[in-house]
């Protein structure tokens, strides 16, 4: 049996390695997928929002709340690698122990890999993965404070932004960020004081907005109190939703392809013109060059 | 090599047993980190059943564990013994604890890798994961352990 087979026979140790060769972008991990098609099925569902405003907790609960209804569910929890040493340490899976052992239920950590701007190539292609493997829905967790989670609304169907008590100086400051991508909010530890500070700011906050204003739903995801209600909303999106989703799919496709188009590129320039970045390099550190007029060069030398 | 030999190694870093502080746990799963590891951490009281379907989801090439409970003789060779199980033969099983020589003898004869006490230098483990990783990835075939 080949790999694709067994993943989808439920093999869970062939899933484990499927997802370390589309992670990683190999070529055997590009025919994994052609192979078993990138899904497009599952409700992909992005948790982001500041460090500790109990994402995890709050994924935890909503797998309960899947699995009372007997649905398999997918989550990979992404965490950032240290730009200086590629190092990560990813530390979601500690909320959710209570689904370790269970075996419709599958969690993946995954280190940002420095990405620029968001998320990793490999994240995307992970969900596809996890889609195409019958998890339904994929909960994807990111850490998020204003600018890269734009890209997490990319991955996903829907955005679940999650806030708590004391993040309310985040949302003075992150009206461009967090709030617009947000398709459902979320106020969690609501058992907090402040939840009711938060909750008119962000009120306030989102009446700005052209668009649809998003829903705000409460929850206290250590006991979790609001989970039904926000599940309803995210199965309200699911139903409701072949055109909305359509839509963000289509979204979804085309900044995938532009990313993958961009690296390609890059790749490419730098391959043939790396030598002269370093010569272009040192004329700037010296002085004799303006950065501008450099980088003006180096195109220049492409069109040629 | 291939983009799939350089990837980041990833070390699942578990605490088993019974007993309640996990701070050498962090210290060791920080220092992998600044080594550039992509380190997975689940925190205390993990039983060996808990700890190799983390293994398994999260494909690590090592397993760390730490324990101080003196239940070392059966936990290491139980979640050994579930890793073969499930086929994560290519798996490194290390750790750290307080271990008796002998022990620590006994434990590399059944096939679990190096053991630290509590003297070792972070440097000395990382280096002896990163080493153990890579030549485990490059053989392919070979049998994991001499
Ligand atoms: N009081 C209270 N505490 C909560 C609630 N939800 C989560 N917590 C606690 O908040 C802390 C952080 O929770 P996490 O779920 O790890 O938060 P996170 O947003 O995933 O954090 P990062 O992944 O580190 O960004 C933990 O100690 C949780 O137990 C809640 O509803 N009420
Ligand atoms: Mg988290």
């Amino acid at each position: 049996m080949n790999l694709a087979e067994s993943i989808q026979q439920g093999d869970r140790r062939a899933l484990a390695r499927g997802l370390t060769l589309v992670e990683n972008e190999t070529p055997e991990g590009v025919a994994l997928l052609a192979a078993l098609g990138s899904g497009g099925t599952a409700h992909r569902i992005g948790i982001t929002g500041p460090p500790g405003a109990g994402k995890s907790t709050l994924v935890s609960a909503l797998i309960a709340a899947w699995r009372a209804t007997n649905a398999t569910v997918g989550v990979l929890a992404v965490d950032p690698s240290s730009p200086f040493t590629g190092g990560a340490l990813l530390g979601d899976r500690i909320r959710m122990l209570a689904h370790t052992a269970d075996e419709h239920v599958f969690i993946r950590s995954l280190a940002s890999r420095g990405a620029l701007g968001g998320l990793a190539a490999g994240v995307y292609n992970a969900a596809d993965l996890l889609d195409a493997a019958g998890f339904d829905p994929v909960l994807l967790e990111t850490v998020g404070v204003g600018q890269g989670e734009v890209e997490i609304c990319r991955a996903a169907d829907t955005t679940v932004v999650v806030l708590a008590p004391g993040s309310g100086d985040i949302v003075q400051g992150m009206k461009a960020g967090l709030l617009e991508i947000a398709d459902i909010l979320v106020i969690n530890q609501a058992d907090r004081e402040g939840a009711d500070a938060l909750e008119a700011a962000l009120q306030s906050a989102v009446e700005l907005r052209d668009a649809v204003a998003p829903p705000i739903v409460r929850t206290i995801a250590t006991r979790g109190e609001g989970v039904p209600e926000l599940r309803a909303l995210l199965d309200e999106r699911a139903a409701a939703g072949a055109e909305v989703l359509a839509a963000r799919r289509l979204e979804r496709a085309r900044a995938r392809l532009r990313a993958a188009a961009d690296r390609h590129r890059a790749e490419a320039f730098w391959t043939s013109h790396g030598e002269a970045l370093e010569t272009a390099a040192v004329e700037v550190a010296e002085g004799r060059l303006s950065a501008a007029a450099a980088v003006s060069r180096l195109l220049e030398d492409e069109r040629r | 090599m291939s983009t799939l030999d350089e990837r980041p190694i990833r070390v699942l870093v578990a605490k088993a047993g019974l007993d309640g502080h996990d701070r050498g746990a962090k210290v060791v799963a920080a220092a992998l980190r600044d080594a550039g590891f992509e380190v997975i951490y689940t925190g205390l009281r993990q039983t060996p059943e808990m700890i190799v379907a983390t293994a398994l989801q999260e494909d690590v090439d090592a397993v760390g564990l730490s324990l101080h409970s003196g239940a070392h003789m059966s936990l290491f060779p139980r979640v050994l013994e579930l890793l073969k199980a499930q086929g994560s033969d290519q798996v490194l099983l290390t750790g750290g604890g307080i271990i008796p020589e002998a022990d620590v003898e006994a434990l590399m004869a059944l096939g679990v890798g190096q053991l630290f006490g509590p003297g070792t230098t972070l440097a000395a483990l990382t280096d002896y994961i990163r080493d153990e990783v890579m030549a485990r990835r490059g053989v392919g075939s070979a049998p994991p352990h001499p």
